[in-house]
């Protein structure tokens, strides 16, 4: 068996606590902290960048019908005093296919909710992947995957839009069934939509206005 | 921000030892008398408003100026542990009974999470500094309202006949569990 | 003492959540799944074991009276390292481990083995015990994120292994963690008797 604790008793006396030795000695760790620090955040930082990237370009592909080319994101607001929204133009063969939106709710269950929309050149939903949120796990949390769902019509968002139907819960008119137990968590998530496509409406009208 | 829906969302909804899991040493250790939980709870609340306010002005006047933010978790361990060494020198020149009723908690509250937790929070949610300031009083609060209530319950649990193997930190757990069900009964509340 | 004990004792013995009690933040806050709980650990096992490997090479040239700030500042540098290398590539997994990742510099097990052992031990022994209590904590991490798991959304590891129309949801939910861990401590406390 290995014993390494021969080692053990040839153990140095300590530096004495002087102020001097207690001050450099602090120094002396912090600053090689800070140091070694320095330099692994310089090597982590591009892969830090790749990786967000990643992860909203990913998002951005699962709401959005095929594209090959993805436009200058924009920063709109959907109103006065409130946060802006993302918007990204995503083309194909130089055409327009659709527009991915980084939207979001501050009246989830428990607050913030973040949500990547697609809206196609049509007008409709194309897709939706939930970015961000702290919803009840199991109730609430269904979200991503309820109003996907293509075998439940009255619960599925995507080829609609606000429109022609109702975007709020069937128990307040309008015509998207809630997440069983979780109306909070489903009105909220409607409103984030409801938020996407008011932004993209106002912004493509006053676009347009000008041909 | 409506500082009511922070308020109310810091000590109820999110209460930071029952649904954050945060501060839970503490909330353990010292929780078999409600008079040692309130001498915790003040400690606590004491150094937590004060970190947050030194933690903010260095995270916006430092650290994001020279982007340094990869310092953070240094910086702000660092601004505590020398913060709760400062607290205890100033407390025990300036009122000593204070400091005899908090002084043997402060060694404790450096490595307190709820402390570094909160500071972090207040940056990560962008607060003002008024807002974080009320954030992390809310959140002291927060901590001073589960640790009383638990060491209240616990004060009773000790005349009960628990069953031989639940004695001690099991029924502790167990009980800590049906309180953080019952703050579950604030959830939707902001 | 033989090494090899030295490794063992953070399993049972000495482990860190069952026995010590310390280090409960993140063992309840994250176990919410096993993966979770395996991630947290692993972070922290890694933690672990350098500090004790820095603490006890520099033990002797730290003056006593700064001896645990210095500590902190070497703790806080390994942990800045995880937390950076994790946002950089598993995002994922730093996403839903989240403040706790920054909160491993005041886990007590860390600054707790940095002054009881590594500040009194060589490199070798030191870093034999912070793999051990590292590795120990990771095992009460996922046995304790497992169960959860399984009783909370009928999966383990995300594979399912019975519908979820049948779980009791509450086991991922905050109580859940206090009153699964309970339950756990017990039945050691039962073990440890016989």
């Amino acid at each position: 068996m290995l014993n390494l604790n021969v080692l053990e008793d040839s153990k140095m006396a300590k530096r004495e606590s002087s102020f001097t030795n207690m001050v450099v000695t602090l120094v002396l760790v912090t600053g090689i902290a800070a140091a070694a620090l320095g330099f692994v955040y310089d090597f982590t930082k591009g892969p830090i960048e790749v990786a967000k990237l990643k992860a909203q370009t990913e998002a951005i592909k699962t709401v959005l019908p095929e594209f090959d080319e993805l436009g200058e994101s924009m920063v709109l607001s959907p109103g006065e005093g409130q946060d802006s929204l993302e918007f990204f133009p995503a083309y194909k063969n130089g055409e327009l296919v659709g527009t991915a939106i980084k939207t979001y709710t501050k009246s989830g269950f428990s607050g913030f909710i973040s949500i990547m929309a697609g809206i196609d050149k049509d007008g409709n939903f194309s897709g939706y992947s939930v970015l961000e949120h702290a919803e009840t796990p199991g109730l609430g949390s269904k979200m991503d995957v309820w109003f996907s769902n293509p075998e439940k019509p009255n619960q599925y968002v995507i080829g609609k839009n606000p429109e022609t139907t109702k975007f709020s819960v069937s128990k307040d008119g309008g015509d998207i069934d809630a997440i069983t137990a979780s109306t909070i968590s489903s009105r909220a998530f409607l409103d984030a939509l409801n938020r996407a496509y008011s932004t993209y409406k106002d912004n493509k009208t006053t676009g347009d206005s000008g041909q | 921000m409506n500082y009511l829906v922070i308020v109310i969302g810091a000590i109820l909804v999110n209460n930071i030892v029952l649904m954050q899991f945060l501060g839970i040493c503490p909330f353990l250790g010292v929780s078999k008398k409600v008079s040692t939980g309130i001498g915790m709870t003040g400690a606590v609340a004491f150094v937590m408003i004060l970190a947050t306010i030194v933690t903010y002005l260095i995270q916006n006047y430092v650290l994001e100026k020279f982007g340094l933010g990869f310092l953070q978790t240094i910086a702000f361990i660092l601004v505590i542990a020398s913060l709760v060494q400062m607290v205890e020198i100033i407390l025990k020149k300036v009122s000593p009974p204070l400091y005899q009723a908090l002084g043997i908690f402060l060694p404790l509250i450096t490595t307190n999470c709820a402390i570094l937790g909160v500071a972090i929070l207040t940056v990560q949610n962008e607060f003002n500094l008024l807002e974080g300031v009320i954030f992390s009083t809310s959140h002291a609060i927060g901590f001073g309202l589960a640790l009383i209530i638990f060491a209240g319950i616990r004060e009773h649990l000790d005349l009960q006949d628990v069953p031989k193997g639940l004695k001690g930190t099991p029924i502790a757990l167990i009980t800590a569990g049906i309180l953080a069900m019952a703050f579950m009964g604030f959830s939707g509340l902001v | 003492m033989n090494q090899w004990k030295n490794f063992s004792k953070g399993f049972l013995k000495e482990n860190p959540v069952f026995v010590l009690l310390l280090g409960m933040c993140p063992t309840l806050g994250v176990t919410s799944s096993a993966i979770n709980g395996l991630g947290m650990g692993l972070a922290t096992t890694f933690v672990l074991l350098m500090s004790n490997i820095v603490v006890s090479l520099v033990k002797s040239a730290i003056p006593e009276k700064v001896r645990i700030p210095a500590f902190i500042v070497i703790i806080a540098t390994f942990v800045t390292i995880v937390q950076l290398t994790m946002q950089a590539f598993v995002p994922a997994l730093y996403k839903s481990l989240g403040l706790f990742i920054p909160l491993i510099v005041v886990n007590c097990i860390v600054l707790g083995r940095a002054e009881a052992f590594a500040s009194k031990n060589n490199v070798g022994s030191s870093a034999i015990d912070g793999l051990g209590i590292g590795l120990g904590f990771t095992f009460a991490l996922v046995l304790l994120g497992g169960i959860r798991e399984i009783l909370g959304s009928g999966k383990i590891f995300n594979i399912t292994i019975y519908p979820e129309n049948y779980v009791t949801l509450v086991f991922v939910l905050a109580p859940g963690a206090f009153i699964v861990l309970g339950y756990l401590i017990a039945l050691i406390n039962r073990m440890k008797k016989n």
